[in-house]
């Protein structure tokens, strides 16, 4: 059966052999920065492109279908164009601080990827507080976005900016919420033990109503933290051309552009963490045989079907729901979404306590 | 009662929610309902909509006889002069004078295709067709004149 829990091992055992473990481990930081640096360029690349086709299909259009078989490399030609284009610098933009925010951003979206885990024994850095580890960096993203809408010296990108941290701010709050919720079930911050809790069925399936409320909230706050629509008004195209990013052309542009879709992927696959069971097969009670033949689909291919599920939900907000007034994105937060889940995890801690789930 | 109220705000704003969500995903599952025309690759297939509209033409029948009374209503209606009727008078088979259309002078490149000429038309003469291939080289070539040469009106229009 193919896993990449064997491929790593024996990697690392065919290292250990060859070199002594200091040089080893460095040539293993390299193969997992190269990795990472491609798994980065490849879900940009079918990111965008699905986004393209999820939102044609669903405005009843054909989306792109001119470069190669049904436009597949319709991104990779984007791309090129991005990278051949000049990167101009606004007149009086603070220089230092206008080249730096594409790449803190890029860098906060990099970090968030050593906690998770892909596979069965597949995971950059198993940290012990993993959950706390993602939700302290996940909001450095705003310093990222501040930085662009201060230094591009344009009354655009400020408003946008200044819109965004107020709504990363304020939505922080009910996805931490609802992350403690499995927290509280779970008793780990440990991503593995997390999922590990999971073994005989998923949190969304074994937690009742309390958790699947959480994961209602936990989408709706995630899709509000990544600047999307029905929460985009941080870019919104009619009001402020495109927010923090108006002055970015070319490769910086580029880099915001697959940072947003990175922290897409990230957010949907922490959620498949959480709720979804990550890389754990399905299982249904006491069916044997059902349980065994999807024990023999590779954890891999569970983790990014998960993962894709929920951006696939995600992609489909943005293409139904009308965008928010700022006014009524506050109110949003903090008269609906904060007290319910403040609610629900008063809820979630009783269950716990009592041990009423399954 | 004011928890009642906040419930049923949340109900209601989820449900509007979910309704919209059931018609995206109605159509995302459903690619039969695409409507997009790949517009060069299949010209000759081409499905337009039932009301588009890309320029005025004057229907003709076999006896090239038209409905033009030759009233001037759509000169009139039309809000910017695309339209120039041209008159003259007849003696019809009763030995009485009558007035006739001579020519109906159409600027193509005037008309912003908003109807009210079809609409002014009492007798249904003129109609829009769902042309729109209409680049031409020469700018003169847009003055059309809609009544075609040596066609007279049809018999019982008033």
């Amino acid at each position: 059966m193919f896993s990449l829990e064997g491929i790593t091992t024996a990697t690392q055992d065919w290292l250990l052999i060859k070199f002594n473990p200091t040089i080893a481990l460095a040539i293993e930081c390299v193969i997992v920065i190269l990795l990472s640096i491609t798994l980065f360029a490849f879900l940009g690349l079918v990111l965008v492109l699905m986004e393209r086709k999820v939102a044609a299909r669903i405005q009843i259009r054909l989306g792109p279908n001119r470069v190669g078989p049904g436009g597949i490399f319709q991104t990779a030609a984007d791309t090129l164009k991005l990278i051949m284009k000049e990167g101009l610098i606004p007149d009086n933009a603070d220089k230092f601080l206008f080249n730096l925010a594409p790449f803190v951003v890029m860098m906060v979206a990099m970090l968030l990827l050593a906690p998770i885990a892909f596979a069965k024994n597949f995971q950059i850095w198993d940290i012990n507080i993993g959950v706390l580890y993602i939700s302290a960096i996940s909001s450095l993203s705003v310093i990222g976005i501040l930085m662009a809408g201060w230094a591009s010296n344009n009354k655009y990108s400020l408003l946008g900016a200044m819109r965004s941290g107020a709504q990363i701010v304020s939505y922080e709050l009910s996805a931490g919420f609802a992350v403690l919720t499995i927290v509280v079930l779970t008793g780990s911050l440990q991503i593995s033990e997390i999922v590990a809790a999971q073994e005989n069925g998923w949190w969304l399936f074994k937690g009742h109503i309390p958790v699947i409320i959480a994961f209602v909230l936990y989408i709706i706050a995630v899709t509000a933290e990544t600047n999307r629509a029905p929460f985009d008004l941080a870019e919104a195209e009619s009001e402020l051309t495109a927010g923090f990013h108006t002055e970015y052309s070319g490769m910086k542009f580029a880099l915001f552009f697959l940072a947003e879709y990175i922290n897409i992927f990230i957010v949907c696959a922490i959620g498949a963490t959480l709720f979804l069971g990550g890389w754990m097969p399905l299982h249904i009670g006491h069916w044997e045989s059902f349980n065994h033949i999807m024990d023999y689909i590779p954890s891999s291919i569970w983790f990014m079907g998960k993962t894709f599920f929920l951006i696939f939900l995600i992609m489909w907000f943005r293409w139904t729901f009308p965008r928010l007034r700022v006014d009524q994105l506050l109110n949003l937060e903090w008269k609906y979404l904060l007290p319910i889940s403040l609610f629900n995890l008063l809820l979630v801690t009783v269950i716990a306590i009592m041990g009423w789930h399954f | 009662m004011f928890l009642k109220d906040y419930i049923l705000d949340v109900y209601n704003g989820v449900s509007s929610l979910l309704k919209g969500m059931r018609k995206t995903g109605y159509y995302f599952t459903h690619p039969k309902e695409i409507i997009t025309e790949q517009y060069p690759d299949n010209r000759a297939t081409l499905k337009l909509a039932d009301r588009f509209k890309g320029e005025v033409i004057m229907p003709h029948d076999d006896n090239n006889e038209h409905a033009c009374t030759g009233c001037t209503a759509c000169e009139i209606a039309c809000p910017n002069g695309t339209i120039k009727v041209v008159t003259k008078s007849e003696v019809n088979a009763e030995g009485k004078k009558k007035k006739a259309v001579d020519a109906l002078v159409y600027r193509l490149e005037l008309c912003t295709m908003c109807n009210l000429c079809v609409i002014a038309c009492p007798s249904d003469a003129i109609k829009m067709a769902p042309n729109f291939e209409h680049s031409v080289f020469d700018r003169t070539k847009l003055t059309k004149i809609l009544n075609q040469p040596g066609s007279k009106i049809r018999e019982g229009i008033e």
